[in-house]
């Protein structure tokens, strides 16, 4: 195998066919579970809180068996990449500095956060000198600062920085 | 005619000086939401959705509310046109067919044609399909007006059959898919006894699983991510538009009727029974190519192979309102989107909205003809300036587009535990797009789960658990007839096809 180590398979369509399978099967557990904890029957008055969920669980669960099934039983030839490294590089490196984003959110708010997301994609992935990362960072989230909470009045998530200048 | 009566009526509802500017307004940040890929109808009304519920509080606010969300919708109809031409990227899923055609037309200089093409069939298809909205409607509408709840649920069983037995995905994973949908919708109070279920102990779950959440991040940031693993250079020839291009272009058009209303009626189809635009788009190329004349030429740069799909595209989109107003029904996961608006708004999607919301429907289907009217000026004049958009770099545009979703995931219940959810769903929708399972059909069981499950109820009480009675009349069996037999299509296609080859 001479592949490009960018164009090698991360994991395949079939591992990854299985993975989604088992989750949903997983689900229809949860769903299965909880419902007959409630009560999935008939009763005089009406049916039980459970009754409707639980057929969704019992549906959700049959129709993943078949696909899980058929991932199994999936001939060599059609079980391509499912996602080569070099994407999976890629999707990653948008993946975790968004989640990371998203945990700053929770504590110095959506605008400072916001500056540094930008300023982290321009810098690492853009390679752009320093004064363009900054006046675009810190502009665009002035911008978003100007339609959310003036024009808009929607408050956003605000942090530390914001109460230091008395807007927050 | 009472519908040309209530549609004048409507039209001067729709015609102030606000909801003009609204119009106006909402086509060109739909044009903008449909040249970004990534960025698409349904989750661009998601995230502007929650801006309009200060809007929503009086009667003509809703109207104007509606009148902004729908234009973003026959922008972003418009938008995906023009990297589909111009750079072989559809910026919407229903324009990739567009690039057969398109791409060839403006590699040979011709992108200027082919973009007229493009905006007067998207044009044609609406109006054609606004015009079957404005006089089938208050007759579908009127029709439905003696459902009880059987029929309802049959109309909502019909439905999502009609996913299964239409959709090109495996019909075992839009089950699940759609399933899912149902399931999380579930999650929370249940509307009937006030129990709570699902929850497992988690206080963040008490009012479930919002539907903007899921279409932010399912649509979203699982596009972007989609769109990440393609690497982005986008290249891309330039356009000039100008005025004798559009008028050449225009006396050329006439000669292909027949495609246009062809490709128009495939469209309203699929757009009614919820097929939607994408498989309306491919399937009305698809038949261009076999009965036009110079069938064996599309994909080289044909005219007529950019006619056919955006008008069916376009009448799709469009008619998809029909189904979403009459019976509170959506043909598409950006009507999903409308419909949970209307119900955040407080108001009822479905027959009665005819009788008692007059001036908001008929401002609304008034509005569907000014909004493309708008749409087309603004596209044939602004077309550079769009373009150019796409020459943002990607490392600018993704993480300002990350935070434009986790924005407005936030702004759905002011909860940071929302925005979470949309990276959850973002990561699903990944997998699940990749895997072939389809999102529409899930979309549209969360914005209608509890409805479907409250017509469910309801009619079950009525016949004390006996499922008999959605057979009961004549109406109510024929409803559920086609629905499992739509249901059960695939498996019966498969046993046809294999009787033939005996």
């Amino acid at each position: 195998m001479s592949q490009e180590p960018a164009e090698r398979a991360a994991f395949s369509l079939r591992s990854a066919e299985i993975g989604i399978a088992l989750m949903f099967l997983a689900l229809a557990a949860l769903v299965i579970f909880d419902s007959v904890r409630q009560g999935a029957r008939w009763l005089e008055e009406g049916p039980q809180p459970g009754y409707f969920p639980f057929y969704l669980g019992v549906i959700i669960a049959a129709a993943s068996a078949v696909t899980l099934a058929r991932a199994l039983m999936m001939p060599a030839e059609r079980n391509k990449a499912f996602v080569q490294v070099g994407q999976l590089k890629l999707v990653l490196s948008v993946l975790v500095p968004s989640a990371v984003y998203v945990a700053l959110v929770g504590w110095l708010g959506i605008y400072v956060s916001a500056v540094l997301f930008v300023a982290l994609f321009m810098r690492w992935l853009g390679k752009y000198p320093w004064w363009k990362v900054v006046s675009v960072s810190v502009g665009h989230s002035i911008v978003l600062f100007l339609i959310f909470e003036v024009w808009f009045l929607v408050p956003l998530p605000k942090g530390p920085l914001e109460r230091l200048l008395g807007v927050g | 005619m009472d519908e040309i009566q209530s549609l004048m009526h409507g039209f001067g509802v729709a015609m102030t000086p606000t909801n003009l500017a609204l119009m106006f307004t909402g086509v060109i940040l739909g044009v903008i939401i449909g040249v970004l890929p990534g960025l698409g109808g349904a989750n661009g009304v998601a995230i502007l959705l929650p801006l309009t519920f200060a809007m929503a509080q009086t009667p003509e606010g809703q109207t104007s509310a509606i009148i902004l969300l729908s234009c973003i919708y026959w922008g972003a109809l418009f938008g995906g046109a023009i990297t589909s031409i111009l750079f072989n990227i559809p910026g919407e899923p229903w324009s990739v067919a567009t690039t057969f055609d398109g791409y060839p037309l403006a590699q040979q200089g011709k992108a200027g044609q082919a973009l007229t093409a493009a905006f007067t069939s998207s044009f044609v298809g609406a109006l054609l399909a606004v015009i079957l909205i404005t006089f089938l409607a208050p007759v579908i509408a009127n029709f439905a007006l003696a459902f009880g709840p059987a029929e309802f649920f049959g109309v909502y069983l019909l439905t999502f059959c009609a996913f299964v037995g239409m959709s090109k995905e495996p019909p075992y994973k839009t089950i699940a898919a759609m399933m899912t949908g149902f399931a999380l919708a579930a999650v929370g109070t249940d509307p009937v006894t006030g129990t709570l279920r699902l929850t497992y102990g988690f206080t963040k779950l008490l009012t479930g699983f919002d539907f903007l959440v899921a279409v932010i991040g399912l649509f979203g940031i699982g596009e972007i991510f989609l769109t990440l693993e393609e690497g982005l250079e986008f290249r891309g020839t330039r356009a000039k538009l100008n005025m004798r291009v559009v008028l050449d272009t225009w006396k050329e058009l006439p000669r292909y009727w027949l495609t246009s209303l062809r490709s128009a009626a495939v469209g309203c189809f699929m757009g009614i029974v919820p097929g939607g635009a994408t498989p309306a788009s491919f399937m009305s190329y698809g038949v261009a190519r076999r009965f036009s004349k110079n069938g064996d030429k599309f994909g080289t740069g044909q005219v007529e192979g950019v006619v056919a799909p955006e008008t069916a595209a376009h009448a799709a989109g469009t008619s998809a309102l029909l189904p979403m107003l009459t019976l509170g029904v959506p043909g598409s996961p950006t009507a999903a989107v409308l419909l949970g608006g209307l119900l955040i708004w407080g108001l009822q999607p479905g027959p009665l909205l005819f009788i008692e919301q007059k001036d908001f429907v008929w401002g609304l289907i008034a509005s569907m003809y000014l909004g493309n009217i708008a749409g087309l000026i603004v596209v044939l004049t602004c077309v550079p300036l769009f373009a150019a958009i796409l020459r943002i770099p990607f490392s600018v545009i993704a993480p300002i587009f990350i935070e434009i979703c986790s924005i407005g995931a936030y702004t759905v219940h002011n909860a940071q535990f929302d925005v979470w959810m949309v990276v959850v769903f973002g990561v699903f929708g990944y997998f699940f797009r990749k895997l072939q399972y389809p999102l529409a059909p899930m979309v549209l069981a969360i914005v209608l789960g509890d409805n479907a499950e409250a017509a469910f109820r309801q009619a079950m009480l009525f016949s004390a658990g006996d499922m008999r009675i959605f057979f009961e009349t004549p109406l109510v069996a024929s409803i559920t007839g086609l629905a499992l037999f739509l249901l059960f299509w695939p498996l019966l296609s498969l046993g046809l096809a294999k009787l033939r080859r005996r």
